[in-house]
């Protein structure tokens, strides 16, 4: 039987039902990211999960360069989130050199590689 | 390291092997040529060595590759790998092995064919799980961003990122050992192909085989040896992170906290320091360190860089071999900051021979920006 309670599991089980969450230490209150099984700010070890406010800025940014015919460029940027945590990402629906620091994203469930993963488009309005 | 250990070890050889393109020979045999040339260059044999500082890109352990490759039974190895920072690492734990008498002779060696074997860098490390899914180009696309961000804080700009590359040639072109002589112009960096924005192919290292080896004995019997010994005078280290998105400012390194660490143990300044010897794996790299390292303030890297202020002539000799970006880069670049200083010391440096240089720093990076390691080497006069 395959292990769904440990902090990898929860995070990629969530995010296979569309559901964003982030782990938030119970004691110190910050969040972090990637999961684990002790905050790494005050290594704390009681963890819960928030859903995430899916709202972010980027926070540095590079388009990867790539032959057309073998796919084409592509964004590869960091993101901070409301909750001040950062994750790699990629910004979807505008060109990979029209991705700049400090641009709002909101996050979304995508794929890659055929499992699912987070990704961002820029926020509206 | 701390004062304690000041001036108690120091390099009585360096060699190197299989500069720019070693054909046929495999990554062990580029290792233990530049083994032989260091032993060489100190008038000692392989079977004088009894401690082995080593790691390598293939394998999961590759000191035990090398000590049975090179035919020796060491009682002391260090295989930490940090990166290309672990050649300067092994600085520190070669000191306290030898102080400690755990061993006598230390030997610290790394070979590489990534060139002629694969023509691209060879890893044994996996793509990070939370990082994987977005197909970062390794290890550029970190660098990149680092840049971006610093272009972004500070108003760095391409060309100054340029001028270190440029800067980089001008050395190596006075140095028969590099492996790109060629002249080179902010035009040419600029107008090269664009390989992860905001960096083109100019900005990043180059991909060659070589290899490289110091020997290293305690102090007490350093004068004993054909060549002027180097001492290491204060080696420091610190980690900040494995993963670039787990880097936590992308504009500073932990070469702040090793920095002032090895200033203090050797106790010199930055303005004391007559060549600095960096990890230039890409330009910003270096603007990074010199910031990071003391040569000057937070966001002023660039324009300390700008216009052949850190080339031949310039205020401050920099990667005087012409670094990673001209000379060479076999996958890990550390243990060639550490042979540059020790030559400039000695004063038999390849290229450009700077005079009576008494006091150098040697940076090493790892991972992606991960490890930094910094050490001050000098001449007997510094003692």
């Amino acid at each position: 039987m395959s292990n769904t309670t440990g902090p990898d599991q929860i995070f990629r089980t969530a995010l296979a039902k569309n559901d964003i969450v982030l782990p938030r230490c119970d004691d110190c209150g910050a969040f972090h990211f990637f999961p684990r099984v002790l905050c790494p700010h005050c290594h704390g070890t009681a963890i819960s999960w928030k859903p995430a406010s899916r709202k972010g800025k980027v926070h540095t940014t590079t388009v990867v360069r790539q032959k057309p015919e073998r796919g084409g460029d592509y964004n590869v940027c960091m993101v901070e989130l409301e909750e001040g945590v950062r994750m790699m990402s990629r910004v979807d629906g505008i060109a990979p050199g029209e991705v700049v620091i400090g641009m709002d994203v909101t996050a979304f469930v995508g794929e890659a590689d055929g499992a699912p993963a987070v990704f961002f488009k820029p926020a509206e309005g | 390291m701390t004062d304690q250990l000041r001036g108690k070890s120091a390099i009585v050889g360096t060699g190197h092997a299989g500069f720019g393109e070693a054909h046929g020979l495999t990554a062990y045999d580029v290792m233990a040529q530049s083994a032989l040339a260091a032993l060489g260059d100190a008038g000692l044999k392989l079977s004088d060595v009894d401690g082995l500082f080593c790691t390598m890109m293939e394998d999961s352990m590759p000191a035990l590759m090398a000590a049975e490759y090179l035919g020796i039974q060491p009682r002391f190895i260090d295989g930490t790998m940090s990166g290309g920072s672990s050649f300067v690492n092994y600085l520190t734990s070669a000191t306290m092995a030898l102080d400690a008498g755990l061993c006598d002779v230390a030997l610290i060696v790394y070979g590489s064919n990534q060139r002629t074997g694969s023509g691209k860098l060879v890893t044994a490390s996996r793509p990070p799980a939370y990082e994987a899914p977005y197909n970062p180009r390794y290890p550029i696309s970190a660098y990149a961003m680092a840049a971006a961000r610093h272009m972004h804080e500070y108003g760095t700009t391409r060309e100054q990122l340029a001028d270190v590359a440029v800067s980089a040639r001008a050395w190596a072109r006075h140095n028969p050992e590099a492996f790109e002589r060629g002249p080179l112009t902010r035009e040419d960096v600029l107008g090269a192909r664009m390989v992860g924005d905001p960096l083109t192919v100019r900005d990043c290292c180059l991909v060659t085989d070589g290899g490289g080896a110091v020997v290293m004995v305690r102090a007490d019997r350093a004068r004993d040896f054909p060549k002027p010994p180097v001492y290491v005078l204060g080696s420091a280290a610190e980690s900040s992170h494995r993963q670039i998105s787990q880097m936590k400012d992308f504009t500073v390194t932990a070469a702040r906290a090793s920095g002032q660490r090895a200033f203090a143990a050797a106790g010199v300044s930055p303005g004391d320091i007559q060549a600095v010897e960096l990890y230039d794996a890409f330009t910003i790299n270096t603007i990074l360190f010199l910031e990071d390292l003391g040569f000057c303030a937070k966001g002023e890297g660039g324009a300390f860089v700008e216009g052949g202020r850190i080339a031949p002539e310039g205020v401050l000799p920099v990667n005087t071999n012409g670094g990673g970006l001209s000379c060479v880069h076999p996958g890990m670049y550390g243990i060639f900051t550490v042979i540059e200083a020790a030559r400039q010391i000695r004063g038999d440096a390849p290229g450009i021979q700077l005079n009576d240089v008494d006091l150098a720093l040697a940076h090493g990076n790892g991972g992606v920006l991960s490890s930094q390691v910094t050490a001050i080497l000098g001449s007997q006069n510094t003692l």
